[in-house]
């Protein structure tokens, strides 16, 4: 079984094998440890001097990472946790992102920053939180989340090596156990991927009817909508189709509305809090798109800072069964 | 820009970088020049003595008040005063400003301190290339109040990275003096993370330049990160008008102006005709960038270049 976490292990070691110019920097990503949530183990025996570890310096390890970028290498930074990115928000936000565009288009930025966000094993309220939300709408940055579907190492290869901007690279850190999901006719899912580099995956039970909504994810949430999409359909003959974004940001409309223009019904599914939210944009784009005649809502953590109780967790988190009543309701 | 000994040409950078940020200050009065500016005008031994002492492929990472390093580094002064007037032919289309420029090794940016880990991973990637260059970052007084200063000079020492960091105290934080900044020592700043640093309060180009050449032979040589601290001081206002500083100490420091004191190693005729040669270059490059176009908004393509 391939999980996330190995095929983002394996996509890195691709990448140091494949390009000379790839460093990887990040706190505590040295073998034995191999980093906090192992995404690196091995790495640094294979390739000792091209994987760096680094000081308690999230602002100044992106900042480096932003000036390696800029004479010639290929850095991967790692955050240890998603929380701490806030750090480092200024290197992404008016260094990274903004280098390309304010002189001219002179200079590129080919720099990866990954972090794990996301809850759900009672770390409290800042080692839990999805926060890519306010750094989504940053001009020249460009977000990219790990996902089970599909080849998730892939996307960290093509941010790595093919893309010459700067991607912030979320992964969810209930994903790194879970298993691959290929796309393709399974025995309980029609799984298609679009043709773009961060492809878009659209998701169908196996042989379900024509859908009457579309929910819309990225990341872990995905995992859950997709159980809900399975709930949906066999428990309440509820046939949805659920379209999961590799590329947050910037936001392509185009798959949201070739599906809403079956459905004409759109429930977004995130973990980050849900005002002024990924899902808020989704909503907005496909009301822009759609126009009146559209039915939507939103799934996502309350607007709360996240507890480390595991019942008061539980409570702030979207689930799958929030997600299938929502659904339930929107179509009511 | 190449290295340079030759005392003239000191003099007419200097005098270059003078007679610019005065047209820039006078063009704001006449409307000419639109938004803001940070002039360095007193602080010109600095860049000019610094830089003088670099050579080609070396990069530099300058900040707000950059003006000067971007002469003294040789950037077109053309393309910086278009780039200030807003035109299409700005060293970086009207895009970045007097703030944000970018010409070939150079690049500076508003964010104070922001820069510096940006210098260091610039040093990082110029040693893997195994060719000799060094990077020299520009920071004031008032960025050593930042955080990510000193997560970046931690890191430069550590790993021993080819990069002088030159800290020109102007003795104010925009209209904060030091003494209301700034606790502790600042060359205990550099000893802290065990990177040498020279330190001199002078206006003497000749002066900057024999402390700098050893500090960059150093860093090239492969001895890691160096510091300068050059205690200067700014006769003109932090950003336009905004000055609350004591006018009997400016013109105090003005005794000091570093103009007059180099010139008066020259002959007098040299001086009078750099002055004209300066001054017919300077008036040339606005009236030029004054006649350009202004940046025309159909070059605002997408940021990522419109790819999706």
């Amino acid at each position: 079984m391939t999980t996330v976490l190995v095929s983002l292990n394996q996509a890195l070691r691709s990448c140091l094998a494949d390009s000379p110019d790839v460093r990887l920097l990040g706190e505590d990503i040295l073998d034995p440890y191999g980093g906090a949530f192992k995404v690196t183990r091995g790495l640094s025996s294979e390739f000792p001097d091209r994987v760096m570890t680094t000081p308690v310096s999230e602002a100044g390890i992106v900042g480096v990472g932003v000036g390696m970028a800029l004479r010639g290498l290929r850095p991967v930074v790692e955050i240890m946790f998603g929380d701490f990115m806030l750090l480092a928000a200024d290197q992404l936000v008016n260094h990274a992102a903004k280098l390309r565009w304010m002189t001219g288009d002179e200079v590129r930025v080919p720099l990866v920053v990954r972090t794990p966000m996301g809850g759900g094993r009672g770390y409290g309220p800042t080692h839990s939180q999805s926060l890519e939300k306010h750094l989504l709408g940053a001009p020249g940055l460009r977000t990219v989340a790990a996902t089970a579907l599909g080849n998730t190492g892939a996307l960290l290869r093509t941010a790595v090596l093919a893309d010459d901007d700067p991607v912030l690279f979320i992964e969810h850190k209930l994903l790194y156990g879970s298993a691959l999901l290929p796309a393709g006719i399974g025995a309980e899912f029609d799984i298609q991927a679009s043709e773009e580099r961060y492809p878009v995956f659209r998701v169908r039970v196996a042989g379900a009817p024509t859908p009457c909504l579309t929910l819309v994810s990225y990341g872990y949430p995905a995992e859950q909508a997709r159980l809900a999409l399975k709930a949906l359909a066999f428990e309440h003959e509820v046939f949805a189709e659920l379209v999961v974004y590799t590329q947050l940001g910037p936001f392509d409309d185009r798959p949201l509305r070739e599906s809403l223009s079956r459905t004409h019904c759109l429930l977004t599914v995130e973990e980050g809090t849900r005002s002024l939210g990924w899902g808020a944009e989704v909503v907005a784009s496909g009301l822009e798109a759609h126009g009146s005649g559209l039915r939507a809502g939103r799934i996502a953590s309350l607007d709360l800072p996240i507890p480390a109780a595991r019942t008061l967790e539980a409570a702030v988190l979207p689930g799958v069964e929030s997600i299938v009543a929502s659904a339930l309701a929107l179509l009511r | 820009m190449n290295p340079c000994d030759d005392p003239l040409e000191l003099y007419r950078r200097m005098l270059l970088i003078r007679t610019f940020e005065e047209r820039v200050l006078e063009g704001f009065s006449r409307g000419l020049v639109y938004g803001t500016t940070h002039t360095a005008i007193g602080q010109e031994a600095d860049a000019v003595g610094v830089l003088s002492c670099t050579r080609a492929g070396d990069v530099v990472v300058s900040n707000h008040r950059g003006h000067g390093h971007f002469l003294a580094y040789g950037g077109p002064v053309e393309g910086l005063a278009a780039e200030m007037m807003g035109r299409a032919t700005g060293v970086c289309r009207g895009r970045g400003g007097s703030q944000h420029l970018h010409w070939k090794d150079f690049y500076a940016s508003g964010i104070l301190g922001g820069t510096i880990p940006l210098a260091t991973g610039m040093a990082l990637a110029e040693r893997e290339r195994r060719i000799g260059h060094v990077v020299v970052a520009f920071l004031g007084d008032g960025t050593l109040g930042e955080g990510v200063v000193y997560e970046s000079l931690n890191l430069a020492s550590l790993w021993k990275l080819p990069i002088v960091l030159v800290v020109e105290n102007n003795r104010y934080a925009q209209t904060t003096p030091i003494e209301r900044h700034m606790a502790g020592s600042l060359p205990a700043r550099f000893a802290a993370f065990g990177i040498p640093a020279a330190e001199r309060d002078t206006t003497d180009v000749l002066e900057v330049r024999r402390l700098t050449q050893p500090l960059i032979d150093a860093a090239r040589s492969g001895a890691g990160p160096q510091g300068l601290i050059l205690h200067t001081y700014r006769f003109s206002a932090h950003s336009k008008g905004d000055d609350t500083r004591d006018p009997t100490e400016i013109e105090r420091y003005r005794r000091s102006d570093p103009l007059p004191l180099h010139a008066s190693r020259l002959a007098a005729a040299d001086v009078q005709r750099i002055g004209e040669e300066v001054r017919a270059a300077v008036d040339q490059a606005f009236q030029a960038a004054e006649s350009a176009a202004p940046a025309d908004p159909r070059t605002l393509t997408p940021a990522l270049g419109g790819e999706r």
